[in-house]
């Protein structure tokens, strides 16, 4: 059954190795597909044909249990959506001359690899493997960030690469202390890293380097996550990447970067009580969403707006983590799973806009929802879901970590955050409003479609859909993961 | 190798270490300060270097060789190649903080470095551990780098400073991560020095040249 667990790995590494031998081509991008689907579908059969306690694999490198098949299911499914828009979105762009045969054989291997480092780090054991594989992302998505090649793209690009490698390595500073603090715990220094040998050793760790570390982690992966101080990249990277690799950024890899701070909270806490990551995640939390909603307000930018939207939910995920409740962990990862969904929904239907009118801006664009029915009510149904409205998702996540919240006693965080919420959801009705209802302006292109990412947006609406009306079995799957974070309510 | 040799060359190595971070912040022209950062990527691979001979420890002896090809070779030489021909990227431009201020800056962070990492030594009070504040100290000095220079070139120099002192710290504290953490952080590393190598090449061409000043249409 190890192989199960090599699956994710592996089978985007192969089609990564195929695109670099065969260049951008229908079948090199369906195998991409094919390997994003195959994340998808291990996920799933480790979830529910072998029950959801903890398994290891290979000499305990890789490690599954409900957290990381969550997180796997999140990669594979916002994987599968945005290869599949890929087909459409590249053959279009090397249509109208904004990338060249060269820029689409390297879009072709780096999506895979992408994809492939995401896995491993939401299966490592290590979590010094862990770190690995989350910093291969930045390595891996620079280039696309700059797929361009425009002078904001250049500087998108540099700004990425820069505060995220500082932030991470910030966060590879902080496992080296925990390291350090696991040796003297008792640990075997091969195994003193892994997530199991530090759990156990947790009440043994030193509590002033235990400190010491979770707050260069809290910094580092926070970096990643787009959570203050480091966020400054996210709007700059999100705004200039291909319009499916920002929603695997968006929708995803702050995910990701989320689920390594969950990790090593579940250690902190046990090492040195829930309090000392709670305050740090509230601040973060709350100071994020303050930044993010207020730059929402006054963005005239689309696909900044989604970016800083994209911030907002993960200043909201962060402040349901510092609840810590079982309530709160399930929550927060219906969240993630919705938000993923709904964020590739109107990065791609934004892609398409950027397409037709070689703008961004929210004034150039009027009458969506006139003009294309596809990107009209596919835009409209992913707002829908990101404003928290039922049937969707989030609806239900967001009653829920506030529910949650109050019950930790947390009421004043549940305060601030709401009017944040509010502040943010304002602007997101009036400059969704401004540009899908009312009658097109005259001249306006057309909106093209490519039949590829027509078929992801169906999907993907579909699946909200699907999701928002019934959890399913998943709800058993959030709430194992949220028993084995600790959350005990 | 006897304790007191051990003890010596130690400190000498974290000694070095630090002195290159303060000489990099000092100077202003980008081909000495690489040619500094090569000196530090000696004295960083003298710690597990001196480790591994004093303990018997093959494995530390083939990691210090491989940090020494890596941090003071392959990586400098990189930049060095980034620097380029052209005589505008040899010097960094005029700087945000004056000399004076910025040394009197790092005196107040290496100050800084002793305090943060008292529970450090506190928790294994060994000869190597009492060296650590000199590698937080040069973890501190490579963020003011970074934040308090202009050409695209220094933050990369800043970017390497700090994860030499990443390095130090654990090769110090623990005498190094397991070998698989060790090998992917440093290939993750040398990736990102190469794609910040390979960026300043675009922008030297697209913006023509790397102040990053000139990195001003995206806000807001």
């Amino acid at each position: 059954m190890s192989f199960l667990l090599l699956v994710p790995i592996a089978a985007p590494l192969a089609a990564a190795a195929l695109a670099l031998v065969l260049g951008w081509r229908r079948l090199t991008s369906s195998v991409t597909v094919l390997a994003a689907l195959s994340i998808l579908v291990s996920a799933a059969i480790l979830g529910f044909n072998r029950g959801t306690g903890v398994r290891f694999g290979i000499l305990n490198l890789f490690r599954v249990d409900a957290l990381s098949i969550t997180m796997l299911i999140v990669i594979g499914a916002v994987g599968t959506l945005a290869t599949v828009a890929s087909i459409g979105y590249i053959d279009a762009e090397l249509a109208h001359g904004h990338t060249d045969r060269k820029g689409a054989n390297l879009y072709g291997v780096l999506v895979p690899v992408f994809l492939a480092a995401m896995a491993s780090a939401v299966l490592a054991n290590n979590i010094g493997v862990m770190w690995v594989a989350i910093e291969a992302t930045t390595v891996a998505t620079a280039f696309l960030v700059g797929h361009r090649r425009t002078r904001a793209a250049l500087e998108a690009t540099w700004k990425y690469v820069v505060i995220c490698s500082v932030g991470i390595a910030l966060a590879f500073l902080g496992t080296v202390l925990l390291y350090f603090a696991s040796l003297h715990a008792g640990a075997t220094s091969g195994d003193a890293l892994n997530i199991d040998v530090l759990l156990a050793h947790a009440s043994r760790l030193d509590p002033a380097v235990t400190r010491l570390a979770a707050g260069l982690l809290l910094l580092g992966y926070g970096a990643k996550a787009g959570l203050v101080p480091f966020h400054t990249w996210l709007a700059d990277a999100h705004s200039q990447a291909p319009a499916p690799v920002s929603a695997l950024m968006s929708g995803v890899l702050l995910s990701v970067a989320f689920y390594a701070l969950l990790r090593v909270k579940s250690v902190v806490d046990l090492a040195v009580g829930t309090g000392f990551l709670r305050i740090g995640l509230i601040l973060v939390g709350l100071l994020t969403l303050l930044i993010a909603a207020s730059l929402l307000l006054v963005q005239t930018d689309f696909k900044r707006m989604l970016a800083y939207s994209s911030m907002e939910n993960m200043g909201l995920v962060a402040v349901a983590a510092a609840a810590g409740t079982k309530l709160a962990i399930a929550a927060l990862l219906l969240h993630v799973l919705a938000h993923g969904i709904a964020k590739t929904l109107v990065f791609l239907g934004s892609g398409q806009l950027q397409a037709a009118h070689d703008s961004t801006q929210i004034s150039d664009v009027t009458g969506v929802l006139a003009r294309s029915r596809m990107i009209g009510v596919t835009f409209l149904v992913g707002l829908a879901i990101l404003l928290g409205l039922p049937p969707f998702a989030m609806f239900a996540s967001e009653l829920s970590i506030s529910r949650a919240l109050a019950d930790a006693g947390l009421g004043w965080v549940l305060g601030a955050a709401l009017l944040l919420v509010v502040l943010a959801f304002a602007a997101l009705v009036r400059n969704g409003s401004r540009m899908l209802l009312g009658p097109p302006d005259a001249g306006s292109p057309a909106i093209a479609v490519p039949r590829s990412v027509a078929i992801a947006l169906v999907t993907g609406v579909i699946l909200s859909l699907v999701l928002g009306l019934t959890v399913g079995p998943l709800l058993e799957l959030f709430q194992t993961a949220a028993t084995l974070l600790g959350g005990t309510r | 190798m006897t304790q007191a040799t051990y003890n010596g060359v130690l400190n000498l190595a974290a000694g070095a270490f630090l002195l290159a971070a303060v000489l990099i912040v000092w100077r202003r022209e980008l081909r000495s300060i690489v040619t500094l950062l090569a000196w530090q990527g000696i004295a960083l691979a003298a710690i597990p270097l001196t480790e591994g001979i004093y303990q018997h420890d093959a494995a530390l002896i083939i990691v210090g060789v491989v940090v020494l090809l890596l941090r003071a070779v392959a990586l400098p030489l990189l930049l060095l190649r980034a620097v380029g021909t052209e005589p505008h990227e040899r010097r960094e431009s005029k700087p945000l903080v004056n000399t004076t201020t910025s040394l009197l800056i790092t005196a107040g962070l290496t100050v800084l470095a002793y305090a943060v990492t008292r529970p450090i030594i506190a928790l294994d009070p060994s000869p190597a551990t009492r060296a650590v504040p000199a590698a937080f100290a040069v973890i501190l000095i490579a963020v003011f780098v970074m934040v308090s220079r202009r050409r695209a070139l220094s933050q990369a120099v800043g970017f390497m400073m700090l994860d030499n002192g990443i390095a130090a710290t654990a090769f110090l504290i623990t005498a190094g991560v397991p070998l698989i953490v060790e090998l992917g952080a440093s290939l993750d590393v040398m990736f990102a020095v190469l794609v910040l190598g390979l960026l300043t090449g675009h922008m030297r061409r697209t913006f023509g040249g790397t102040d990053l000043d000139q990195l001003r249409e995206l806000r807001g």
